[in-house]
């Protein structure tokens, strides 16, 4: 055996509300490094060998779906490309995310409040002539770097990590928080989508929209994909000033 | 017992099952998705590659069309697709990108002007038409004569699927999250829906619709390391096997991938050498040129993935703890492209291996990667044994990829199916109604509760874990790249022991809601039928055909194999599926079998191949003014819905 390999020690938060009688809690797991060893694997371990009622959520396992965003050392991450050995005491304590609806244990209901951000903010192209585009048509053109533009507000994967550190957020429950605002910058860039600004006024212009905001960026620190929310929450701020 | 009654339930939230709602929707039917998870976690938001549709805008895409397309395509599939659904695929294809700009993709565009890229290993600056600036551009692929896959930066699956989720939002088509079908409820020969078990509360609840479509995805992880998300378990095709009355095709067509990560198995893109990434061995040295002098690291995925593993068979892979392996030297595209282009393979591989992909090499293995085999189905994508069941993208076989499928031919399938399929479920909805008796529904219902309750009622049995993990072993060890006689006997042998093991499981965690190891338990038993689908249909195909390289049978035999193979599993207390064949007919094909150009041509011809050539050398005698849109229909007329008859325009070229 690898003479090296160190013991985790992993105190996760355990509570399952549909047991009845069931109290939140913390509970301890040790177990085995291995080389290259992701909190996924390790969760996935102790499920297997130790505890199969551990609830928590993985799909991609690569960092691309958004699925297992948690408090991992006290800071929102993705846990699936979160390595153990990034933690040189290997002590690891693992809670779910807090400001979204607990499911069990890990697992946190963000795909409800993402369905309820997406249609609040109607996060899809508006566009009346949209449907009678005749498809065998050349498509209409874009311009490349706009092309671009867009993806880089589109990359957001729903994890909710940002809403998670929001301080905003916590103080205000209907607050739409920094996922919603990044979705709103990203259809009002497209010129696809022939919302006005008086339109996005209409969602965004309170204080449970943009003006609501106190800048303090848990957003921008924590955002696993390095999303540019501070430069693009002032930009819909100074965009919905003008409306006002 | 809790009943939801709906005309279309779609079993899957990816892009297939997303556009087959969509269509249902927008012709006025009630419509359902159910999904294991959030809709945009499905595993379609992991392809970052791109999708194919010939638009032929870029420069290197010029002379592109339908038929270069169709070409590639059964080429590709090494003869064992449906030339009738690959036709109808090509031909709507460019309408499906079309349609997806329109609904917000942010498809990369044609910048007009010089550019530098990378073609095999060597920079080129090429010149794109200032005419095409703004246009959907392509990247090349493997397997493609022109450069048609296009995509979106390094985003294409995950801006495709937010896109099409986004507009099922904006139809307001429901979408039930943490539910998974465990049984379609059937009678008769006709499918009215799905017991389904919600994975919060544990209830079982019965989905009654007049049509059912599966859009679950592959079963990758049948495998012990796959690129496939940790869900692609296979659930939907094994529940229409477990009906008895659908079938399964060609579950022995499994593709490779040539570079996954070593060791968790995590993809890095075609896009890698489609852009000008090298493979390279244990001495740095570029082995491709030597197998593959044409295409090189861009040969069609198969080819690729069995060349890899003979060059690290002689002893030319790089050792390491995990066993051998190949290096993807990307290195040579540069910064800027990587960062841009290929920004999600620099994140895996600073993520998950600690390296810099702009400075360093990547550890790279053929992994799993593909299921192009699933639930058969006509070319309207619905069951030809059970009506009202209809299948579409990776989880079915509609058969558009045969025995290999292209990159980025994926993609565009799920949303090619879903318009296609979407509009045969319409028609469908519309001319049937629901008759299906109160106390069948029940009956599907209690079978599920009753297995439900044995399991947690047993006391000691076999561990679910334990049972996946050995069968996925199997299937690494045995049912892998390449394959032998002796290797698929005994992975069928063990199988069966796993198959009868599977019928004591017992659980240490007893509750009936939320409860990962219950999952665990109803999945196994599924997951170890289709395993034996794969194992015992690739024992018995004595040939080689695209991904199902047999090393004891090395020729591809068109006379005695050119059939796809059926499976069902009509007695549940059996340990093994019944298995039929399905003949292609060559005289009906477009493109009669012929050499796909890689390495030495050994194929056993079929005696209809010399005719149908023939044949259709008279065809063309006969209908010398016909253009290429009259010749096909008189080759290969295809059932393509009216809405999707249209010629496709393209730049410099019009309607042509
Ligand atoms: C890493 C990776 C990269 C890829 N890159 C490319 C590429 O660049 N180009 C390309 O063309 N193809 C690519 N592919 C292939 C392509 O992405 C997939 O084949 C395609 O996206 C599958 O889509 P789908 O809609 O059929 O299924 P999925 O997107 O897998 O969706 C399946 C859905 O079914 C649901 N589900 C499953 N079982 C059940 C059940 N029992 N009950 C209820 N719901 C259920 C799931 O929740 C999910 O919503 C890639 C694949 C991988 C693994
Ligand atoms: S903006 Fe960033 S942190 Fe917020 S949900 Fe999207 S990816 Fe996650
Ligand atoms: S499991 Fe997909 S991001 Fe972690």
């Amino acid at each position: 055996m690898d003479e090296q390999a160190r013991v985790l020690k992993f105190q996760i938060f355990r509570y399952n509300p549909q047991k009845k009688g069931d109290k939140p809690r913390m509970v301890t797991y040790e177990i085995t490094e291995a080389p290259g060893m992701t909190i996924f694997i390790a969760l996935n371990e102790i499920r297997e060998t130790q505890d199969p009622s551990l609830q928590f959520d993985f799909v991609c396992r690569a960092g691309i779906c958004g699925s297992c965003a948690m408090v991992i050392n006290g800071q929102p991450d993705l846990a699936c490309r979160t390595l153990t050995a990034n933690f040189p005491d290997g002590e690891i304590k693992l809670l779910p995310l807090p400001g979204f609806e607990l499911i069990g244990d890990l697992s946190v209901n963000t795909g409800k409040f993402m369905r309820a951000m997406s249609e609040r903010v109607e996060s899809w192209i508006h566009d009346r002539e949209a449907d009678l585009v005749n498809y065998d048509e050349l498509e209409e053109r874009m311009d490349p770097d706009v092309a671009e533009q867009i993806y880089e507000l589109e990359r957001c994967v729903e994890c909710g990590a940002c809403v998670s550190a929001c301080a905003t957020k916590r103080m205000r429950p209907d607050f739409l928080s920094a996922v919603g605002f990044m979705r709103l910058a990203r259809f009002a860039l497209d010129p696809r989508d022939k919302r006005t600004d008086e339109e996005f006024y209409e969602i965004m212009g309170n204080d449970d929209g943009v003006f609501g905001c106190m800048t303090l960026l848990g957003c921008e620190d924590y955002c696993p994909k390095d999303l540019p929310h501070q430069t693009q929450i002032a930009y819909l701020r100074r965009k919905m000033a003008m409306i006002r | 017992m809790k009943v939801i009654y709906t005309d279309s339930l779609v079993i899957g939230g990816g892009l297939a099952g997303l556009r087959v709602a969509i269509a249902a929707m927008q012709r006025g039917f009630d419509t359902i998705v159910l999904s294991l998870i959030p809709a945009k976690r499905s595993h379609s938001a992991a392809a970052q590659g791109g999708m194919q549709a010939s638009l032929g805008a870029c420069v290197k895409g010029e002379g592109d069309d339908e038929d270069v397309h169709f070409g590639d395509t059964v080429k590709g599939s090494d003869w064992g697709c449906d030339q009738d659904v690959a036709r109808m695929f090509v031909n709507t294809a460019p309408k499906a990108i079309r349609q997806l700009a329109a609904w917000g993709v942010p498809w990369s565009r044609v910048r007009g002007g010089d550019r530098e890229v990378i073609i095999n290993g060597e920079k080129v600056t090429i010149t794109e038409n200032h005419e095409a600036h703004g246009l959907i551009t392509a990247r090349d692929f493997g397997g493609t004569k022109k450069w048609r896959t296009c995509f979106t930066s390094d985003g294409t699956g995950h801006t495709m699927l937010y896109a099409m989720d986004n507009k099922a939002i904006e139809l307001g088509i429901p979408v039930h999250e943490r539910k998974e079908a465990v049984a379609l409820i059937h009678e008769d020969g006709v499918c009215y829906g799905a017991v389904v078990r919600d994975l919060i509360t544990g209830e079982l609840i019965a989905y009654v619709a007049k049509a059912t479509t599966i859009a679950t995805g592959g079963y990758g992880r049948l495998y012990s390391v796959s690129t496939n998300a940790v869900i692609s378990e296979g659930i939907g095709t094994a529940i229409a096997l477990e009906t008895g009355v659908a079938s399964l095709g060609n579950m022995e067509a499994v593709q490779f991938h040539p570079t996954a990560i070593v060791p968790v198995g995590i993809l890095t893109t075609e896009g890698c050498r489609g852009d000008g990434g090298l493979l390279l061995d244990k001495d740095g040295y570029r082995f491709m040129p030597d197998y593959e002098p044409d295409k090189k690291e861009l040969a069609s995925r198969d080819v690729v993935s069995r060349r890899m593993t003979e060059h690290m068979r002689k002893g030319k892979g790089v050792p390491s703890p995990y066993g051998d392996h190949l290096w993807l030297d990307i290195t040579l595209l540069g910064r800027k492209h990587i960062e841009k282009n290929l920004r999600e393979v620099k994140e895996i591989c600073e993520y998950f291996l600690g390296i810099d992909p702009v400075k360093e090499y990547i550890p790279v293995r053929p992994t799993q990667h593909y299921s192009m085999g699933g639930v058969r189905t006509n070319a309207t994508g619905e069951s030809p044994t059970l009506k009202g069941l209809f299948s579409a993208g990776e989880a079915a076989c509609w058969d558009m990829h045969g025995f290999n499928r292209l990159g980025g031919n994926s993609v565009a399938e799920t949303v090619v199916a879903g318009m296609i399929v979407g509009e045969f479920v319409a028609d469908y909805c519309e001319k049937s109604s629901l008759n299906v008796s109160t106390s069948t529904i029940e009956h599907f219902v209690k079978t599920e509760e009753k297995k439900i309750a044995d399991l947690l009622l047993r006391e000691y049995g076999e561990n679910p874990f334990e049972l996946k993990a050995e069968m996925q072993q199997i299937m690494m060890d045995k049912v892998g790249i390449f394959r032998n006689g002796p290797h698929l006997e005994q992975a069928v042998e063990e199988l069966q022991v796993l198959n009868q093991r599977a019928r004591s499981i017992a659980l240490r965690n007893r509750i009936s809601s939320a409860n990962p190891e219950l999952v665990e338990a109803i999945r196994v038993p599924k997951m170890i039928k289709l395993a034996l689908c794969v194992a015992y249909g690739a024992m018995l195909r004595t040939e080689s055909r695209g991904a199902h390289a047999r090393e004891d049978y090395p020729e591809r035999n068109d006379r005695d194999w050119l059939k796809r193979t059926l499976t069902t599993w009509p007695d549940d207390s059996a340990d093994l599926p019944e298995v039929s064949y399905e003949d292609l007919d060559v005289m009906k094909m477009e493109m009669p079998p012929g050499s796909r150009g890689y390495g030495v041509d050994n194929t056993i011809h079929h005696p209809d191949t010399e005719k149908r050539i023939a044949e259709i050398e008279e065809i063309k005698k006969a209908h010398p003014r016909a253009d290429r849109f009259e010749l096909q229909q008189l080759l290969n007329p295809t059932p393509i819905p009216e809405k999707f008859k249209g010629k496709n325009e393209r730049i410099g070229r019009g309607y042509k």
